[in-house]
């Protein structure tokens, strides 16, 4: 049972578990998953569905924070993947065949490995910090986004691009079946093979690993590379849904939440140990947490106050500093309970 | 005269960035050079650019975001960060609007609103030092915070119409004939020389570069480090709800989404103005300049007229990295046993 309360996922499925139970509170279909045209519908499948996106670039995210980086610059990259895939396709001399379709995501995915390669060399061979070196993206990018589709709204009407964003396949949504494929090909890449150690062996101390011969470089870049991926892949999701690519409005906020989902994981901000289900259980808390605000009715705009209350709480808990004034306090209860159990 | 504190080398860092000897200059020289350089393009490049005014309204349309750098200025030389001022420029000018159409007194709401901002930014500075919290994450969350209690407030615009706003708003400060200002900027550069007093001539400010030098060098020299910390913060959330004031006298409302991403542009004008990112080095002058070199990137768009808006957060994007990357080679890496 300690071992149990004591294990970092406890409380981040446990908040999951009671938002979920607050939600079947005022709402008492709400946990209920039917069967409708061969597809799932259900509030739960809309969370997994809406969520995609952020568990997506939560998931690059947190391999960058192990690495001790931080990658402010997602958001845009979204909007880019997006605005290029779009615009790729609204040019094609046949703007809805599936080979177009799969063009503009190939157009898409190599924009992110490229942005993502750019963050990379940014902060492992120039040496800049990651907050800035990613902000330098996060500034420019938008504006990049706009002049590739010249600052318009590009709307594409393309069923097979459609499916990657809003389709179903096997009855369940196509988005979250390549998160979670990404999901499982970073949990294998990391856990499976010595990768993911290596990755925290550089965000606990960069110097060390490097003198324990670790090639450090390549690794940071490598999560970069890959942060952008995920990003590239989410902004495809985003603008599918909406079948149209906004440059202003895609993935807007979207880094925030990522890091948000990370934080709330278990995985720390100094950079180290990562616990990418953490991740996914953080990624849901936000989605549900936002579901939670329209199903209590609170006008939508306010859940940026619950997120900036959740941030300070997690933080605080994780904070080990405010876990000592904690321990302190309760101390004096912890030696009697000591000595009772010596008598 | 050195204005700059030095503080000895802890043994504990193996490498650091240092600015030598007059070096340490030189990212704000080349500041005020491409402004200068800027300038003179544009007066070669468009008959009536080289005019006084167009420089004066460089200022005019920028005296929220001078005081926001000046702001950011004090944190970055600590070695932090401040995520939170544009949202908190919102939040003031929608206290603002929403007490004013209240009927409330004009001082009063200022006085209210600025109040309100040093508090919230003294709270986010408590939460970093007593907890000792990332400034990123804690001010990330100020950005939430304070976004989300404007849609609190009012979803909504809210246009001001009180008297005193709207003279403030209307109001010409004439300098020499056909030049003037308006009295946001008289404001605005009263601040920076306060700020450039604080930082240079008072203990406070020499405690603000020791921090940014090296932390516990600081704290071991017996500086009062927590102390110091926790004010730069409120020093910034103080200088977004002027911002926020001096928005509010620059479009006469208040809306949730206004100033989004303004962090980015006050971050950017504090690096592009020579401020060194790691803390320790930098001035608030140079701020100033990064300021007006961001503004002079929208006139030169403006003159411009094929080019399009967007071209701004490209041309803001590439000026960010150009003067990382000149920092970087100014900064000689010196390497400890």
């Amino acid at each position: 049972m300690n071992a149990l309360l004591k294990h970092r996922l406890t409380w981040p499925v446990l908040a999951l578990v009671l938002l979920l139970l607050l939600n079947q509170l005022f709402r008492s279909d709400f946990l209920s998953v039917r069967v409708q045209d061969g597809h799932l519908y259900g509030s739960l499948i809309d969370i997994l569905r809406n969520g995609a996106p952020t568990i997506l670039i939560a998931l690059g995210m947190t391999l960058v924070i192990a690495s001790r980086g931080i990658d402010l610059s997602v958001g845009a990259v979204a909007a880019i993947a997006g605005a290029v895939s779009c615009t790729y396709i609204y040019n094609s001399p046949d703007p809805s065949s599936l080979r177009t379709a799969a063009g503009g995501v190939a157009i898409a995915v190599v924009a992110g490995l490229v942005l993502g390669l750019w963050n990379g060399f940014l902060v492992s061979v120039i040496g800049i910090q990651p907050i800035i070196a990613t902000l330098v993206l996060m500034t420019a990018g938008r504006g990049l986004a706009q002049l590739v589709t010249d600052g318009q709204i590009i709307s594409v009407s393309n069923d097979s691009y459609q499916a990657i964003g809003a389709g179903f396949f096997l009855g369940l949504p196509i988005s979250i079946l390549i998160a979670a494929a990404a999901f499982g090909v970073a949990g294998l890449l990391t856990r499976r093979t010595a990768l993911g150690t290596l990755i925290e062996a550089v965000g606990i101390n960069p110097v060390a690993s490097r003198l324990a011969g670790l090639s450090a470089r390549s690794i940071i870049w490598t999560v970069y590379v890959f942060s952008g991926l995920c990003a590239a892949i989410a902004g495809l999701m985003i603008s599918s849904n909406v079948t149209a690519a906004d440059a202003n409005n895609a993935g807007l906020y979207i880094e925030m939440d990522a890091i948000l989902a990370v934080v709330i994981g278990g995985t720390s901000l100094a950079g180290g140990r990562y616990s990418l289900v953490g991740t996914l259980v953080g990624a849901l808390i936000i989605q549900t947490l936002t579901t939670t605000v329209y199903t209590l009715g609170i006008p939508p705009e306010v859940t940026l106050v619950f997120k900036a209350l959740v941030v300070i709480i997690v933080c605080l808990l994780q904070s080990s500093k405010a876990r000592d004034l904690l321990r302190q306090r309760r101390r004096p209860v912890a030696k009697q309970s000591d000595v009772k159990v010596a008598v | 005269m050195s204005v700059l504190t030095r503080t000895p080398t802890p043994l504990g860092r193996t490498r650091i960035s240092r600015l030598q000897g007059k070096a340490r200059y030189a990212p704000t020289l080349a500041t005020v050079g491409l402004f200068l350089a800027m300038f003179a393009i544009g007066a070669g490049m468009y008959p009536g650019f080289l005019s006084g005014q167009v420089f004066l309204n460089l200022l005019i349309d920028n005296t929220f975001l001078i005081v926001l750098a000046v702001g950011m200025t004090f944190v970055i030389l600590t070695g932090g960060i401040d995520l939170s001022v544009g949202s908190v420029v919102a939040l003031s000018m929608m206290i603002a609007a929403a007490l004013l159409q209240a009927g409330w007194n004009p001082f009063v709401v200022i006085a209210l609103v600025l109040l309100t901002g040093a508090t919230f930014g003294l709270l986010m500075g408590l939460v970093i030092q007593v907890f000792e919290i990332q400034p990123f994450i804690v001010t990330l969350a100020g950005l939430f915070l304070a976004r989300g209690l404007c849609y609190v407030i009012s979803v909504d615009s809210i246009t001001v119409t009180d008297p005193f706003f709207t003279a403030m708003a209307q109001a010409r400060i004439p300098l020499a004939e056909k030049l003037f200002v308006s009295p946001g900027v008289v404001i605005a550069l009263v601040v920076v020389a306060v700020a450039f007093y604080v930082l240079h001539q008072t203990r406070f400010g020499r405690t603000v570069y020791a921090i940014g030098g090296g932390e516990s060098s600081a704290l071991l020299m017996g500086l009062a480090v927590p102390r110091t910390k926790v004010l730069v913060y409120g020093i910034s959330g103080l200088c977004s709800a002027i911002g926020g004031i001096l928005f509010s006298f620059y479009s006469l409302s208040g809306y949730s989404l206004a100033a989004t991403g303004m962090e980015l542009d006050a971050i950017a004008a504090v690096v592009v103005g020579g401020t060194l990112l790691t803390g320790g080095y930098g001035y608030v002058l140079g701020s100033l300049a990064g300021v007006l070199i961001l503004g002079i990137v929208q006139t030169f768009i403006s003159y411009e007229g094929t080019l399009s808006s967007w071209w701004t957060r490209i041309v803001i994007g590439a000026l960010l990295l150009a003067f990382i990357l000149l920092q970087k080679l100014f900064s000689r890496k010196v390497k400890l046993a």
